[in-house]
């Protein structure tokens, strides 16, 4: 599966969510398949993104919140797992695309390509739904169900280790977050 | 246990005048009273965390979805945070209120918090986030609604020093 085609096939579901990702890869493409005003990327602070996903999630608590997480990033915040898995808000959707790799910077090999379960861990530190798919349609599938669940799930996507030619975009940082913050003011407003 | 039940609570009560809502915390000796006013707080949502940078993350998403936040950590915790305060709080113009319990000063009998105490505010300096110490009860209050409106008017990190002449009595 690739990371590009797994996006694209939950991009109606991300339309209507509060989206955070992490930075490269993951974030240029998100942005070639269309941005909207509720989406978030989250450009550095490895790890930080599902630590953001959780903010928003209990602060929002009526708003769907979806992280786009990736191997690297998640290793490097593993405890954050067991603190999303404490508040398991049940409106936060927490995808893990492992392509066992850090891809944007070199194809370093990460520790799930030799043997590291990320959805174990999960399970592991106490997140309540879990699961690893390997197709596009097993992908869509849970992730659909995931949203309907209404309790924390960590769905980890296996994708191959391939990425866009470029990370940098047209979206500079801060127009993004200010854009975010704004949405979400409004959405509150008409809701 | 010689912390201050007087002091935190006006620290407490400084946070919710500036309409903190979320208080994100990892337990350390002299944020106990605090962590358990948040915790017996309805109106607080408290997030225990494994590591302090993640209240970095915690509080953008919360400060991004409209609701004031602010994180309760030891210096040392302060020091493992750095990065995410970098490349998130900085980086996205997060307005964090950080209150950091300043170990390691004049006075401190356990050797282990002795290095963290020298290096703190030097650190802070080279960050260029702006800080006051919280040292006397006569200021709390103020201090910390200083210290939001700050942070908000200028959409970047801020911190408030804990001292032990407020926090500790022996």
């Amino acid at each position: 599966m690739r990371r590009v085609a797994a996006i694209q096939a939950i991009y109606p579901e991300l339309e209507r969510s509060v989206v955070v990702t992490i930075m490269g890869a993951v974030a240029a493409e998100l942005q070639s398949i269309g941005h909207r005003p509720n989406f978030f990327y989250l450009q550095h602070a490895m790890g930080l993104a599902s630590s953001v996903g959780l903010g928003l999630a209990l602060a929002r608590p009526e708003l769907p919140v979806v992280v786009l997480d990736g191997d690297g990033s998640l290793l490097m915040n593993l405890g954050g797992l067991t603190t999303l898995a404490r508040y398991r808000p049940g409106n936060l959707v927490h995808v893990v695309f492992d392509n066992e790799s850090l891809l944007s910077v070199g194809g370093f090999p990460t520790a799930t390509s030799t043997g590291s379960d990320l959805a174990a861990i999960a399970k592991g530190a106490g997140v309540p739904r879990t699961a690893t798919v390997g197709t596009l349609e097993e992908f869509r599938g849970a992730f659909v169900a995931a949203q309907g669940a209404g309790e924390l799930t960590t769905l980890v996507a296996k994708v191959e280790a391939v990425g866009p030619a470029g990370y940098v975009t047209d979206l500079t940082l801060l127009e993004n977050r200010f854009q975010f913050a704004r949405h979400l003011k409004e959405r509150l407003r008409k809701e | 246990m010689p912390v201050s039940v007087s002091a935190s609570t006006q620290v407490y009560r400084g946070l919710k005048q500036a309409g903190v809502r979320i208080v994100s915390a990892l337990p350390e000796t002299w944020l106990v009273h605090l962590i358990r006013m948040a915790e017996d707080d309805p109106e607080m949502t408290l997030v225990r965390l494994a590591k302090e940078e993640e209240g970095v993350g915690i509080s953008t998403g919360s400060h991004l979805a409209g609701v004031p936040s602010a994180m309760l950590m030891q210096n040392h915790g302060f020091l493992a945070a750095i990065n995410g305060i970098v490349s998130c709080g900085q980086l996205y113009r997060i307005p964090l209120l950080m209150l950091i319990s300043q170990r390691g000063s004049f006075g401190e009998k356990d050797p282990w918090q002795t290095e963290g105490g020298g290096v703190t505010e030097h650190v802070l300096d080279a960050l260029r986030i702006p800080f006051d110490r919280l040292d006397s009860p006569a200021h709390v209050e103020k201090r910390i609604a200083k210290a939001q409106t700050l942070a908000r008017s200028a959409s970047r990190p801020v911190a408030l020093l804990l001292e032990r002449d407020l926090m500790w009595e022996d």
